[in-house]
Protein backbone atom coordinates (compact mmCIF):
# COMPACT_ATOMS: atom_id res chain seq x y z
CA UNK A 1 0.00 0.00 0.00
CA UNK A 2 1.32 3.41 -1.05
CA UNK A 3 0.75 6.23 1.42
CA UNK A 4 1.19 9.93 0.58
CA UNK A 5 4.04 11.64 2.40
CA UNK A 6 4.20 15.27 1.34
CA UNK A 7 5.34 16.50 -2.06
CA UNK A 8 8.55 14.47 -2.39
CA UNK A 9 8.11 11.08 -0.71
CA UNK A 10 5.94 7.97 -0.55
CA UNK A 11 5.60 5.50 2.30
CA UNK A 12 5.08 1.90 1.21
CA UNK A 13 3.29 -0.20 3.82
CA UNK A 14 3.87 -3.95 3.88
CA UNK A 15 2.28 -6.74 5.92
CA UNK A 16 5.39 -7.84 7.84
CA UNK A 17 9.12 -7.38 8.29
CA UNK A 18 10.13 -10.25 5.98
CA UNK A 19 8.11 -8.60 3.20
CA UNK A 20 9.92 -5.32 3.91
CA UNK A 21 13.32 -7.00 3.59
CA UNK A 22 12.36 -8.69 0.32
CA UNK A 23 10.78 -5.53 -1.13
CA UNK A 24 13.76 -3.39 -0.08
CA UNK A 25 16.16 -5.83 -1.74
CA UNK A 26 13.95 -5.77 -4.84
CA UNK A 27 13.94 -1.96 -4.96
CA UNK A 28 17.63 -1.47 -4.37
CA UNK A 29 18.62 -4.25 -6.76
CA UNK A 30 20.43 -6.03 -3.97
CA UNK A 31 23.36 -6.50 -3.86
CA UNK A 32 24.09 -3.53 -6.15
CA UNK A 33 22.07 -0.38 -6.51
CA UNK A 34 21.90 -0.14 -10.28
CA UNK A 35 18.13 -0.31 -10.46
CA UNK A 36 17.44 2.90 -8.53
CA UNK A 37 16.16 5.61 -10.89
CA UNK A 38 17.83 9.00 -10.99
CA UNK A 39 16.13 11.45 -8.64
CA UNK A 40 15.51 8.94 -5.85
CA UNK A 41 17.22 10.25 -2.72
CA UNK A 42 16.55 7.79 0.09
CA UNK A 43 15.09 4.30 0.37
CA UNK A 44 14.58 3.68 4.08
CA UNK A 45 13.36 0.30 5.31
CA UNK A 46 11.75 0.04 8.76
CA UNK A 47 9.66 -2.52 10.65
CA UNK A 48 6.59 -2.53 8.35
CA UNK A 49 7.37 0.15 5.79
CA UNK A 50 9.79 1.40 3.17
CA UNK A 51 10.07 5.19 2.85
CA UNK A 52 11.13 6.53 -0.55
CA UNK A 53 12.09 10.18 -0.94
CA UNK A 54 12.79 11.84 -4.26
CA UNK A 55 13.73 15.12 -5.88
CA UNK A 56 10.65 16.36 -7.79
CA UNK A 57 13.00 18.36 -10.03
CA UNK A 58 14.51 15.14 -11.38
CA UNK A 59 11.66 12.61 -11.27
CA UNK A 60 7.88 13.02 -11.16
CA UNK A 61 5.68 11.54 -8.43
CA UNK A 62 3.97 9.41 -11.11
CA UNK A 63 7.31 7.92 -12.20
CA UNK A 64 8.21 7.13 -8.59
CA UNK A 65 4.78 5.56 -8.03
CA UNK A 66 5.23 3.45 -11.15
CA UNK A 67 8.66 2.26 -9.99
CA UNK A 68 7.33 1.38 -6.52
CA UNK A 69 4.28 -0.46 -7.87
CA UNK A 70 6.19 -2.56 -10.39
CA UNK A 71 9.16 -3.46 -8.18
CA UNK A 72 9.37 -7.19 -7.55
CA UNK A 73 10.31 -8.45 -4.12
CA UNK A 74 13.66 -10.19 -4.42
CA UNK A 75 13.66 -13.83 -3.35
CA UNK A 76 15.49 -14.12 -0.06
CA UNK A 77 18.23 -16.26 -1.56
CA UNK A 78 20.69 -17.45 1.03
CA UNK A 79 24.19 -16.12 0.52
CA UNK A 80 23.30 -14.10 -2.58
CA UNK A 81 24.66 -10.80 -1.41
CA UNK A 82 27.07 -9.12 0.94
CA UNK A 83 27.87 -11.20 3.97
CA UNK A 84 29.48 -9.60 6.99
CA UNK A 85 31.24 -11.74 9.61
CA UNK A 86 31.39 -10.32 13.12
CA UNK A 87 33.81 -11.81 15.65
CA UNK A 88 32.27 -11.79 19.09
CA UNK A 89 33.71 -12.44 22.51
CA UNK A 90 30.68 -13.91 24.28
CA UNK A 91 30.20 -13.31 27.98
CA UNK A 92 28.41 -9.97 28.25
CA UNK A 93 26.88 -8.87 31.56
CA UNK A 94 23.46 -10.34 30.63
CA UNK A 95 24.61 -13.63 29.08
CA UNK A 96 23.83 -15.80 32.09
CA UNK A 97 20.47 -14.18 32.82
CA UNK A 98 19.42 -14.26 29.15
CA UNK A 99 20.34 -17.94 28.80
CA UNK A 100 18.36 -18.69 31.91
CA UNK A 101 15.33 -16.78 30.58
CA UNK A 102 15.44 -18.82 27.36
CA UNK A 103 15.93 -22.09 29.22
CA UNK A 104 19.30 -22.64 27.57
CA UNK A 105 22.83 -23.08 28.82
CA UNK A 106 25.19 -20.22 28.01
CA UNK A 107 26.97 -22.46 25.49
CA UNK A 108 23.65 -23.31 23.81
CA UNK A 109 22.73 -19.65 23.56
CA UNK A 110 26.11 -18.85 21.96
CA UNK A 111 25.69 -21.78 19.57
CA UNK A 112 22.24 -20.57 18.53
CA UNK A 113 23.47 -17.00 18.05
CA UNK A 114 26.45 -18.08 15.92
CA UNK A 115 24.59 -20.77 13.95
CA UNK A 116 21.80 -18.40 12.92
CA UNK A 117 21.93 -16.46 9.69
CA UNK A 118 20.98 -12.86 10.46
CA UNK A 119 19.60 -10.32 8.02
CA UNK A 120 20.13 -6.58 8.43
CA UNK A 121 16.53 -5.37 8.24
CA UNK A 122 16.83 -1.64 8.92
CA UNK A 123 18.91 1.05 10.62
CA UNK A 124 17.97 3.43 13.36
CA UNK A 125 18.84 4.63 16.82
CA UNK A 126 22.39 5.71 15.86
CA UNK A 127 24.40 5.81 12.62
CA UNK A 128 25.66 2.30 11.90
CA UNK A 129 23.15 0.56 14.17
CA UNK A 130 21.16 -2.12 12.33
CA UNK A 131 18.31 -4.29 13.53
CA UNK A 132 19.23 -7.90 12.69
CA UNK A 133 16.54 -10.57 12.31
CA UNK A 134 16.68 -14.31 11.85
CA UNK A 135 14.18 -16.93 10.75
CA UNK A 136 13.68 -18.81 14.02
CA UNK A 137 12.21 -17.44 17.22
CA UNK A 138 14.50 -19.18 19.72
CA UNK A 139 16.27 -15.98 20.80
CA UNK A 140 13.37 -13.65 21.60
CA UNK A 141 13.97 -11.89 24.88
CA UNK A 142 12.45 -8.78 26.50
CA UNK A 143 14.46 -5.62 26.97
CA UNK A 144 15.96 -4.96 30.38
CA UNK A 145 13.51 -3.44 32.87
CA UNK A 146 15.92 -0.61 33.53
CA UNK A 147 18.02 0.56 30.57
CA UNK A 148 21.71 1.10 31.20
CA UNK A 149 22.84 4.71 31.08
CA UNK A 150 25.98 3.72 29.16
CA UNK A 151 26.37 0.62 26.99
CA UNK A 152 29.97 0.29 25.73
CA UNK A 153 30.64 0.54 21.98
CA UNK A 154 30.84 -2.91 20.35
CA UNK A 155 28.34 -4.51 22.74
CA UNK A 156 26.33 -7.28 21.08
CA UNK A 157 22.77 -7.51 22.34
CA UNK A 158 19.36 -9.10 22.00
CA UNK A 159 15.94 -7.45 22.34
CA UNK A 160 12.57 -8.64 21.08
CA UNK A 161 13.06 -10.41 17.75
CA UNK A 162 16.29 -8.51 17.07
CA UNK A 163 20.01 -8.77 17.61
CA UNK A 164 22.19 -5.69 17.28
CA UNK A 165 25.60 -4.17 17.90
CA UNK A 166 26.11 -0.78 19.54
CA UNK A 167 28.31 1.29 17.15
CA UNK A 168 29.17 3.75 19.93
CA UNK A 169 28.75 4.11 23.65
CA UNK A 170 25.16 5.11 24.39
CA UNK A 171 22.28 4.45 26.78
CA UNK A 172 20.45 1.24 25.98
CA UNK A 173 18.11 -1.45 27.23
CA UNK A 174 19.19 -4.50 25.22
CA UNK A 175 20.39 -7.74 26.83
CA UNK A 176 24.17 -7.76 26.35
CA UNK A 177 25.61 -11.19 25.52
CA UNK A 178 29.03 -10.29 24.12
CA UNK A 179 31.21 -7.70 22.46
CA UNK A 180 33.10 -7.15 19.23
CA UNK A 181 36.08 -5.01 18.26
CA UNK A 182 34.66 -4.52 14.74
CA UNK A 183 34.20 -0.85 13.78
CA UNK A 184 30.47 -0.57 12.99
CA UNK A 185 30.78 3.08 11.99
CA UNK A 186 33.95 4.60 10.56
CA UNK A 187 33.36 8.14 9.38
CA UNK A 188 36.66 8.20 7.47
CA UNK A 189 35.47 5.51 5.05
CA UNK A 190 33.55 6.07 1.83
CA UNK A 191 30.92 3.63 3.18
CA UNK A 192 31.06 4.36 6.93
CA UNK A 193 28.57 1.66 7.95
CA UNK A 194 30.02 -1.86 8.24
CA UNK A 195 26.54 -3.40 8.01
CA UNK A 196 23.88 -2.01 5.68
CA UNK A 197 20.22 -2.94 5.32
CA UNK A 198 19.91 -6.03 3.12
CA UNK A 199 23.24 -7.53 4.24
CA UNK A 200 23.58 -11.00 5.72
CA UNK A 201 25.41 -11.16 9.05
CA UNK A 202 27.10 -14.10 10.72
CA UNK A 203 28.46 -14.04 14.25
CA UNK A 204 31.56 -16.12 14.98
CA UNK A 205 33.27 -16.72 18.31
CA UNK A 206 36.48 -14.73 18.59
CA UNK B 1 45.88 31.59 8.96
CA UNK B 2 42.14 31.65 8.71
CA UNK B 3 39.77 32.87 11.39
CA UNK B 4 39.90 32.86 15.20
CA UNK B 5 36.69 32.35 17.18
CA UNK B 6 36.79 34.96 19.96
CA UNK B 7 33.25 34.19 21.17
CA UNK B 8 30.96 31.59 19.59
CA UNK B 9 27.68 33.07 20.90
CA UNK B 10 24.88 30.68 21.96
CA UNK B 11 25.43 28.23 19.09
CA UNK B 12 27.42 28.60 15.91
CA UNK B 13 27.79 25.62 13.58
CA UNK B 14 29.56 24.75 10.35
CA UNK B 15 26.86 23.88 7.82
CA UNK B 16 26.63 23.35 4.07
CA UNK B 17 23.71 21.91 2.10
CA UNK B 18 24.00 18.64 4.01
CA UNK B 19 24.41 14.99 3.12
CA UNK B 20 21.38 13.51 1.42
CA UNK B 21 20.81 9.87 0.68
CA UNK B 22 22.18 8.19 3.82
CA UNK B 23 18.97 7.80 5.82
CA UNK B 24 19.07 4.00 5.31
CA UNK B 25 22.28 4.01 7.38
CA UNK B 26 20.64 6.03 10.13
CA UNK B 27 22.08 9.43 9.22
CA UNK B 28 19.94 12.56 8.93
CA UNK B 29 20.53 15.03 6.09
CA UNK B 30 21.68 17.95 8.28
CA UNK B 31 22.81 21.11 6.52
CA UNK B 32 21.65 24.71 6.85
CA UNK B 33 18.07 25.09 8.10
CA UNK B 34 17.60 28.14 5.87
CA UNK B 35 19.22 26.77 2.74
CA UNK B 36 18.27 29.69 0.54
CA UNK B 37 20.14 32.14 2.78
CA UNK B 38 23.31 30.03 2.85
CA UNK B 39 23.13 29.69 -0.93
CA UNK B 40 22.74 33.45 -1.25
CA UNK B 41 25.69 34.18 1.05
CA UNK B 42 27.88 31.69 -0.84
CA UNK B 43 26.87 33.07 -4.22
CA UNK B 44 27.68 36.64 -3.13
CA UNK B 45 31.33 35.77 -2.40
CA UNK B 46 31.67 33.60 -5.51
CA UNK B 47 31.56 30.26 -3.71
CA UNK B 48 29.93 27.17 -5.18
CA UNK B 49 26.56 26.31 -3.66
CA UNK B 50 28.11 23.40 -1.78
CA UNK B 51 30.65 25.48 0.20
CA UNK B 52 30.35 25.38 3.98
CA UNK B 53 29.45 28.51 5.93
CA UNK B 54 28.53 29.31 9.51
CA UNK B 55 25.00 29.07 10.89
CA UNK B 56 24.85 31.59 13.72
CA UNK B 57 21.97 31.18 16.16
CA UNK B 58 20.81 34.48 17.68
CA UNK B 59 24.09 36.35 17.09
CA UNK B 60 26.65 36.72 19.85
CA UNK B 61 29.44 35.49 17.57
CA UNK B 62 32.76 37.39 17.44
CA UNK B 63 35.40 36.37 14.88
CA UNK B 64 38.90 37.76 14.28
CA UNK B 65 40.19 37.33 10.74
CA UNK B 66 43.87 36.40 10.46
CA UNK B 67 43.69 36.22 6.67
CA UNK B 68 42.15 38.81 4.36
CA UNK B 69 38.97 37.60 2.70
CA UNK B 70 35.52 38.52 1.46
CA UNK B 71 32.46 37.71 3.53
CA UNK B 72 28.70 37.93 3.07
CA UNK B 73 25.95 37.65 5.69
CA UNK B 74 22.39 36.55 4.85
CA UNK B 75 19.38 35.10 6.67
CA UNK B 76 18.54 36.82 9.95
CA UNK B 77 18.59 40.62 9.99
CA UNK B 78 20.40 42.55 12.70
CA UNK B 79 23.48 44.59 13.37
CA UNK B 80 26.67 43.00 12.05
CA UNK B 81 29.78 45.09 12.57
CA UNK B 82 33.29 44.97 11.19
CA UNK B 83 35.73 46.71 13.56
CA UNK B 84 32.71 48.41 15.11
CA UNK B 85 31.21 49.76 11.86
CA UNK B 86 27.97 48.23 10.63
CA UNK B 87 28.24 46.29 7.36
CA UNK B 88 25.43 45.77 4.87
CA UNK B 89 23.74 42.37 4.82
CA UNK B 90 23.25 40.39 1.62
CA UNK B 91 26.36 41.89 0.06
CA UNK B 92 30.02 40.87 -0.31
CA UNK B 93 32.28 42.83 2.05
CA UNK B 94 36.12 42.81 2.05
CA UNK B 95 37.77 41.90 5.35
CA UNK B 96 41.37 42.88 6.21
CA UNK B 97 43.75 40.82 8.36
CA UNK B 98 43.11 41.52 12.05
CA UNK B 99 39.54 42.66 11.47
CA UNK B 100 36.90 41.72 14.05
CA UNK B 101 33.40 40.73 12.94
CA UNK B 102 30.57 40.91 15.50
CA UNK B 103 26.99 39.67 15.28
CA UNK B 104 24.34 41.32 17.48
CA UNK B 105 21.09 39.58 18.40
CA UNK B 106 19.02 39.77 15.20
CA UNK B 107 15.84 41.86 15.05
CA UNK B 108 14.24 39.64 12.41
CA UNK B 109 14.73 35.92 11.99
CA UNK B 110 16.84 33.58 14.13
CA UNK B 111 19.87 32.38 12.17
CA UNK B 112 22.48 34.41 10.32
CA UNK B 113 24.47 32.68 7.59
CA UNK B 114 28.07 33.76 7.06
CA UNK B 115 29.91 32.79 3.89
CA UNK B 116 33.66 33.36 3.58
CA UNK B 117 35.26 33.36 0.16
CA UNK B 118 36.67 29.85 -0.34
CA UNK B 119 34.31 28.33 2.23
CA UNK B 120 34.91 27.20 5.82
CA UNK B 121 37.32 24.28 5.80
CA UNK B 122 36.49 21.22 7.87
CA UNK B 123 36.73 17.46 7.33
CA UNK B 124 33.98 16.02 5.16
CA UNK B 125 31.76 13.13 6.13
CA UNK B 126 29.99 11.54 3.17
CA UNK B 127 30.66 14.60 1.05
CA UNK B 128 29.41 17.18 3.55
CA UNK B 129 30.97 19.39 6.23
CA UNK B 130 27.68 19.85 8.08
CA UNK B 131 27.30 19.39 11.81
CA UNK B 132 24.55 16.95 12.79
CA UNK B 133 23.36 17.80 16.30
CA UNK B 134 21.44 14.51 16.65
CA UNK B 135 24.23 12.04 15.90
CA UNK B 136 27.12 14.32 16.86
CA UNK B 137 28.73 13.68 13.46
CA UNK B 138 30.46 16.49 11.62
CA UNK B 139 32.41 19.45 13.06
CA UNK B 140 31.83 20.28 16.74
CA UNK B 141 29.97 23.52 17.55
CA UNK B 142 32.36 26.49 17.55
CA UNK B 143 34.15 27.21 20.83
CA UNK B 144 36.21 30.20 21.99
CA UNK B 145 39.78 29.96 20.73
CA UNK B 146 38.95 27.70 17.77
CA UNK B 147 40.84 28.35 14.57
CA UNK B 148 38.75 27.97 11.42
CA UNK B 149 40.49 27.25 8.15
CA UNK B 150 39.39 28.93 4.96
CA UNK B 151 38.98 26.48 2.10
CA UNK B 152 39.54 26.77 -1.60
CA UNK B 153 35.95 26.11 -2.72
CA UNK B 154 35.91 28.74 -5.39
CA UNK B 155 33.32 29.11 -8.07
CA UNK B 156 33.54 27.17 -11.26
CA UNK B 157 31.01 25.41 -13.42
CA UNK B 158 27.68 24.17 -12.20
CA UNK B 159 27.74 21.80 -9.27
CA UNK B 160 27.04 18.21 -10.15
CA UNK B 161 25.24 17.45 -6.94
CA UNK B 162 22.84 14.75 -5.88
CA UNK B 163 19.74 16.86 -6.40
CA UNK B 164 18.40 19.55 -8.67
CA UNK B 165 18.71 22.12 -5.92
CA UNK B 166 22.47 21.69 -6.08
CA UNK B 167 22.68 22.13 -9.83
CA UNK B 168 23.36 25.82 -9.70
CA UNK B 169 26.54 27.65 -10.55
CA UNK B 170 27.89 30.47 -8.42
CA UNK B 171 26.65 33.03 -10.92
CA UNK B 172 23.01 32.26 -10.23
CA UNK B 173 22.49 34.49 -7.19
CA UNK B 174 19.35 33.50 -5.27
CA UNK B 175 16.87 36.23 -4.44
CA UNK B 176 16.99 37.96 -1.08
CA UNK B 177 14.09 36.87 1.10
CA UNK B 178 13.42 39.06 4.11
CA UNK B 179 13.71 37.34 7.47
CA UNK B 180 10.35 36.93 9.23
CA UNK B 181 9.16 39.55 11.71
CA UNK B 182 8.97 37.76 15.08
CA UNK B 183 5.83 39.73 15.94
CA UNK B 184 3.91 38.41 12.94
CA UNK B 185 2.65 34.95 12.06
CA UNK B 186 4.49 33.00 9.37
CA UNK B 187 2.60 30.86 6.88
CA UNK B 188 3.76 27.36 6.05
CA UNK B 189 2.18 25.06 3.43
CA UNK B 190 1.52 21.42 4.32
CA UNK B 191 0.46 18.29 2.42
CA UNK B 192 -1.17 15.19 3.85
CA UNK B 193 1.16 12.90 5.73
CA UNK B 194 1.11 9.08 5.66
CA UNK B 195 -0.93 8.80 8.87
CA UNK B 196 -3.41 11.65 8.38
CA UNK B 197 -6.16 9.00 8.74
CA UNK B 198 -5.04 8.28 12.31
CA UNK B 199 -6.68 11.56 13.38
CA UNK B 200 -10.29 12.67 13.49
CA UNK B 201 -11.58 14.97 10.77
CA UNK B 202 -11.65 17.88 13.16
CA UNK B 203 -7.90 17.52 13.79
CA UNK B 204 -6.95 18.37 10.19
CA UNK B 205 -9.25 21.38 10.27
CA UNK B 206 -7.70 22.38 13.58
CA UNK B 207 -4.20 21.93 12.20
CA UNK B 208 -4.81 24.34 9.34
CA UNK B 209 -7.06 26.86 11.08
CA UNK B 210 -5.63 27.46 14.53
CA UNK B 211 -2.60 29.65 15.18
CA UNK B 212 0.31 27.61 16.56
CA UNK B 213 3.20 28.96 18.60
CA UNK B 214 6.82 27.85 18.26
CA UNK B 215 8.05 26.41 21.56
CA UNK B 216 11.37 27.43 23.13
CA UNK B 217 12.27 23.69 23.16
CA UNK B 218 12.77 23.82 19.39
CA UNK B 219 16.16 23.11 17.85
CA UNK B 220 17.74 21.77 14.63
CA UNK B 221 16.13 18.39 15.24
CA UNK B 222 12.58 19.64 15.44
CA UNK B 223 10.34 22.69 15.69
CA UNK B 224 7.94 22.01 18.56
CA UNK B 225 4.52 23.57 18.40
CA UNK B 226 2.18 24.70 21.13
CA UNK B 227 -1.57 25.00 20.58
CA UNK B 228 -4.79 23.06 21.08
CA UNK B 229 -3.84 19.37 20.89
CA UNK B 230 -4.81 17.23 17.89
CA UNK B 231 -6.86 14.10 18.55
CA UNK B 232 -5.67 10.71 17.44
CA UNK B 233 -8.45 8.21 16.75
CA UNK B 234 -6.28 5.08 16.68
CA UNK B 235 -4.63 3.85 19.82
CA UNK B 236 -2.39 1.00 18.67
CA UNK B 237 1.37 1.44 18.61
CA UNK B 238 2.87 2.46 15.31
CA UNK B 239 5.96 0.39 14.45
CA UNK B 240 8.86 2.79 13.79
CA UNK B 241 8.85 4.05 10.21
CA UNK B 242 10.96 6.32 8.03
CA UNK B 243 10.51 10.02 8.68
CA UNK B 244 10.87 12.73 6.06
CA UNK B 245 12.26 16.21 6.47
CA UNK B 246 9.30 18.44 7.34
CA UNK B 247 7.17 15.66 8.85
CA UNK B 248 4.66 16.82 11.49
CA UNK B 249 4.96 13.98 13.96
CA UNK B 250 2.26 13.93 16.63
CA UNK B 251 3.09 12.25 19.96
CA UNK B 252 0.35 11.31 22.47
CA UNK B 253 0.34 14.90 23.79
CA UNK B 254 -1.31 15.91 20.49
CA UNK B 255 1.24 18.71 19.97
CA UNK B 256 3.15 18.26 16.69
CA UNK B 257 6.89 18.50 16.16
CA UNK B 258 8.08 19.47 12.67
CA UNK B 259 11.17 17.44 11.81
CA UNK B 260 14.04 19.68 10.70
CA UNK B 261 17.45 18.92 9.15
CA UNK B 262 18.91 16.88 12.05
CA UNK B 263 15.75 14.81 12.56
CA UNK B 264 15.84 11.11 13.48
CA UNK B 265 15.53 9.00 10.32
CA UNK B 266 12.80 6.87 11.87
CA UNK B 267 10.10 7.54 14.42
CA UNK B 268 7.21 5.80 16.12
CA UNK B 269 4.52 8.50 16.21
CA UNK B 270 2.03 9.13 13.40
CA UNK B 271 2.76 11.87 10.85
CA UNK B 272 -0.37 13.88 10.07
CA UNK B 273 1.16 16.27 7.55
CA UNK B 274 4.41 17.22 5.81
CA UNK B 275 5.71 20.76 5.29
CA UNK B 276 6.54 21.71 1.69
CA UNK B 277 10.28 21.73 1.04
CA UNK B 278 10.20 25.35 -0.07
CA UNK B 279 8.68 26.46 3.25
CA UNK B 280 11.23 24.82 5.53
CA UNK B 281 13.61 27.79 5.20
CA UNK B 282 11.20 30.23 6.80
CA UNK B 283 10.52 27.73 9.58
CA UNK B 284 14.29 27.71 10.25
CA UNK B 285 14.05 31.47 10.85
CA UNK B 286 11.01 31.35 13.19
CA UNK B 287 11.75 32.40 16.76
CA UNK B 288 10.46 30.84 19.97
CA UNK B 289 7.06 32.40 20.61
CA UNK B 290 6.48 33.12 16.92
CA UNK B 291 3.02 32.33 15.59
CA UNK B 292 2.79 29.80 12.77
CA UNK B 293 -0.14 29.13 10.45
CA UNK B 294 -0.34 25.98 8.38
CA UNK B 295 -2.09 26.07 5.02
CA UNK B 296 -3.15 22.86 3.34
Amino acid sequence: MLLPCGDSAFLVELPELSAVVAYYRGLTGFPGDMSIPQGIIDVVPAARTVLVTFDPGLITPAEVRDWLETAQPAAAVVGSGREVRIEVTYGGPDLAETAQYLGLSEAELVRLHTASEWTAAFSGFAPGFVYLVTTHEGLRVPRRNTPRTAVPAGSVGLAGEFSGIYPRSSPGGWQLIGSTTAALWDASKAHPALIRPGDTVRFVEA
Amino acid sequence: MGIVVVNPGPLTLVEDLGRQGWAALGLSPSGALDRQSLRLANALVGNPATAAGLEILLGGLRLRFVTASYVAVAGAEGSVTLNGAEIPLNQAVPVAPGAVLDFAVPLFGLRYYLAVQGGIDAPRLLGSRSTDMLSGEGPAPLASGDHLGIGSDLGGGPELGAGSDLVTGPLAVPAIRRAPDPARAITVRVDRGPRADWFDHDSWRQLVTQGWTLSADSNRIGARLVGRPLKQTRTEDLPSEGMVLGALQVPPSGLPTVFLADHPVTGGYPVIAVVRRADLDVLGQARPGQRIRFVG
